[in-house]
């Protein structure tokens, strides 16, 4: 069985493509359900952040599984395969493996470090395994993907010393605003990013919080949470003079903020320098709004730049973290190795034979006077029990042969007879947060 | 060589110095050498302070009466509000866009001088070195509100093209550099506006006239005027930003004119 991953990312591809190919989480079930349709692929997980979109799945065909995977993604969001393709890349075996692990402990994030991405990749493989895309493998692959990058995170300096977008965001607003400790932020829509970088912005110092989402409870609600104040949707824009931060994350297909309306702000904020950050994908806010005077929009793109900044310090970390993974690529691909069918009944029958003997021998050596030719057939009769006992499993195994529950079978035999000293860290590898 | 000449160039090379280790601070973040180009030009301040001092005392006159002795004394006065700018705001980038202005304006007021000259009647007169005083006084905040100006502009560009480099990690913030802006005119502006009513004072002792219309006068009024605009731009509708940092820039080569083409009239 074979783990591939097919994907784009904010190093691949650019936020206006990366845009239309995000999945929504609000109905992931669709695209998740057409996924494991898909002809040789077994079990997916799709994780779609504003920073990446990614699929992992299980497939016996590599080539084939990651030729349907990348035209599923075109023809999904109805993009040209042609002009999508270039932006995309895959991995198999040991190289998806990798990936993924470093993805989970943000190294391959746009802020190195930065801890939004497990619990991105957490919620997405939740939705899989509520909708049961994924299966065995893929479970305990991103199980233990969790606990490689709970690893890196204790084990290394990476995430004390990291910034996160977040951070990016407040470093990025004081070269604008200054001090920001007279600054109101407005947050529109909710979403983990949205709320952290408020979180830090209130961290900063800043003074006032607006919050604001279709929802008015959950505005409440935030808004309690930080201290600030609930404004309705319908009418967040007449208070949007009063923001100096704005920070936009709301699932909205098109821009909820235009150039019209910031000019109408600005002018009332009297060219006070008004601070936009765009987290949402699709955009929240005209990238126009950028062009109007004392007006200044970035999006998470943006936000890579000032991290850039940063890379060099942390790279030492990284290294270390890398050794970490690398660690556990090759305990996690000796045990995805395992699920094949084959050496699997060899071990199965290994392990029968090794008991057999071993009872034979103390049945032997203990027995004084053995009739000449008792050896031979106990030899005989032992090891035509041990054939009658394996049939059955093993001609299940080999007829499953090419399915999806056959690892299911695998990795229940292998745990039942104890085949191999398995580390037992299912419990401590749980979904725990 | 006279002490004077001895102070002049050593005030030369220190103002070199700090203006090479301010340009130095553009290039990389060390602590250890803000601190030694804030120090480098401390005492550079002091031995120009000194020098002219010391040929006011010389003299028995105020070294304001011809194009190089005003030029050192600008350089001064320049450099003098910098220093408390950068006190008050903490913005050392400031420095490298500010100190090489005052080290330029010091080098081509090469040939000082140093023995004491018959003044013309027309500068003995109190009014004279107030409103020269005052005058040089605000002509350095707005030299200090260009410096701002040329770096707000510089890092309102950096924002807009999302260019995130080294320089863009120096400057200060948009708002710090607005701030400072609007502190130098504040005071800049009223000191030029008492500056101005006093060298009518003067104008009216010397030429029996409160406005005579000369070249002078009316360039000062013109830059009096751009800065009023400026102000009152600000205060009433919010001319910030890149339009108040545009003016202060238009504002600032008024002046430089003014003073280069000017100042050979009334040193007669």
């Amino acid at each position: 069985m074979n783990i591939v991953v097919v994907g784009l990312s904010h190093k691949t591809a650019t936020v206006k493509i990366r845009e239309k190919v995000a999945f929504s989480p609000n109905k992931i079930e669709k695209p998740l359900g057409e996924l494991i349709a898909l002809d040789g692929i077994i079990e997916g997980v799709i994780v779609s952040t504003c920073n990446r979109v990614e699929i992992y799945a299980t497939t016996r065909d590599i080539a084939g599984g990651i030729a349907r995977i990348k035209r599923f993604m075109a023809e999904y969001h109805h993009l040209i395969f042609e002009e999508l393709e270039p932006h995309l890349y895959s991995y198999h075996a040991e190289d998806a493996i990798r990936h993924v692990f470093r993805v989970a402990s943000s190294l391959d994030s746009m802020v190195v470090g930065e801890p939004q991405i497990l619990g991105q990749i957490k919620t997405s493989y939740g939705y899989a395994a509520e909708f049961k895309s994924s299966g065995i493998i893929l479970n305990r692959f991103l199980h233990k993907a969790f606990s490689v990058a709970k690893r890196v995170r204790t084990e290394t300096k990476i995430a004390t010393s990291a910034v996160s977008v977040a951070f990016a965001a407040v470093e990025l607003a004081k070269k604008v605003l200054g001090d920001l400790s007279d600054k109101t932020v407005m947050l529109i829509g909710a979403g983990e990013m949205c709320e952290l970088a408020a979180k830090h912005f209130i961290n900063s110092g800043a003074k006032g919080m607006m919050v604001t989402n279709r929802t008015f409870e959950r505005a409440e609600r935030l808004a309690e949470e930080f201290g600030g104040e609930a404004v309705p949707f319908e009418s967040f824009l007449e208070h949007l003079h009063l923001a100096d931060i704005v920070l936009s994350s709301t699932g909205a297909p098109h821009c909820i903020i235009g150039p019209k309306d910031v000019e109408e702000v600005v002018k009332r904020r009297r060219f006070k320098p008004i601070f936009f950050i765009d987290i949402a994908v699709p955009r929240d806010i005209d990238p126009k709004v950028d062009g109007v005077e004392s007006a200044y929009l970035f999006t998470v793109d943006d936000l890579q730049e000032i991290v850039q900044a940063n890379l060099v310090q942390r790279s030492l970390e990284a290294e270390k973290a890398e050794e970490i993974i690398n660690q556990e690529i090759g305990q996690f691909y000796k045990w995805l190795s395992t699920l094949e069918v084959t050496p699997t009944i060899v071990s199965l029958r290994n392990h029968f034979d090794e008991i057999r003997r071993a009872e034979l021998e103390k049945t032997v050596s203990g027995w004084k006077d053995l009739p000449p030719d008792a050896e031979k057939r106990l030899e005989t009769l032992t090891l035509a029990m041990m054939n009658k006992l394996l049939h059955s499993p093993t001609t299940l195994l080999k007829q499953t042969g090419q399915g999806g529950r056959v690892d299911l079978y695998v990795d229940a035999l292998r745990q039942l007879f104890g085949l191999e000293a398995q580390r037992r860290d299912d419990e401590e590898l749980g979904l725990e947060e | 060589m006279t002490l004077i000449h001895l102070f002049f160039i050593l005030t030369v090379v220190l103002y070199g110095c700090a203006t090479a280790a301010y340009l130095a601070c553009l290039l990389r973040t060390s602590p250890l050498l803000t601190r030694w180009a804030g120090r480098i030009l401390i005492v550079g301040f002091t031995t120009h302070l000194l020098s002219t001092i010391h040929l006011a005392v010389n003299m028995k006159y105020l070294p304001l009466t011809n194009m190089q002795e005003s030029l050192s004394f600008f350089s001064l006065a320049v450099v003098g509000s910098f220093i408390f700018f950068e006190r008050r705001y903490k913005v050392t980038t400031l420095g490298s866009f500010v100190v090489p202005v005052a080290l330029i304006m010091l080098t081509a007021s090469s040939s000082l001088h140093a023995e004491a000259r018959q003044l013309p009647p027309i500068l003995q007169s109190n009014w004279f070195w107030f409103h020269a005083l005052l005058a040089f006084a605000s002509y350095a905040c707005f030299t200090i509100a260009a410096g701002v100006a040329v770096m707000y502009l510089i890092q309102r560009y950096f924002l807009k093209t999302k260019h995130f480099g080294a320089l863009f990690q120096r400057l200060p913030s948009l708002e710090t550099m607005d701030d400072i802006s609007y502190r130098c005119l504040t005071v800049g502006w009223p000191l030029l506006t008492v500056a101005i009513i006093s060298g009518s004072i003067w104008s009216d002792q010397a030429m029996g006239s409160y406005w005579v219309w000369d070249r002078k006068q009316t360039w000062s009024l013109i830059i009096w005027v751009i800065y009023a605009a400026l102000l009152h731009g600000r205060i009433t509708i919010g001319w910030r930003g890149k339009r108040a940092a545009i003016l202060s820039i238009i504002g600032f080569i008024v002046v430089l004119f003014t003073f280069f083409s000017m100042k050979h009239s009334i040193t007669w």
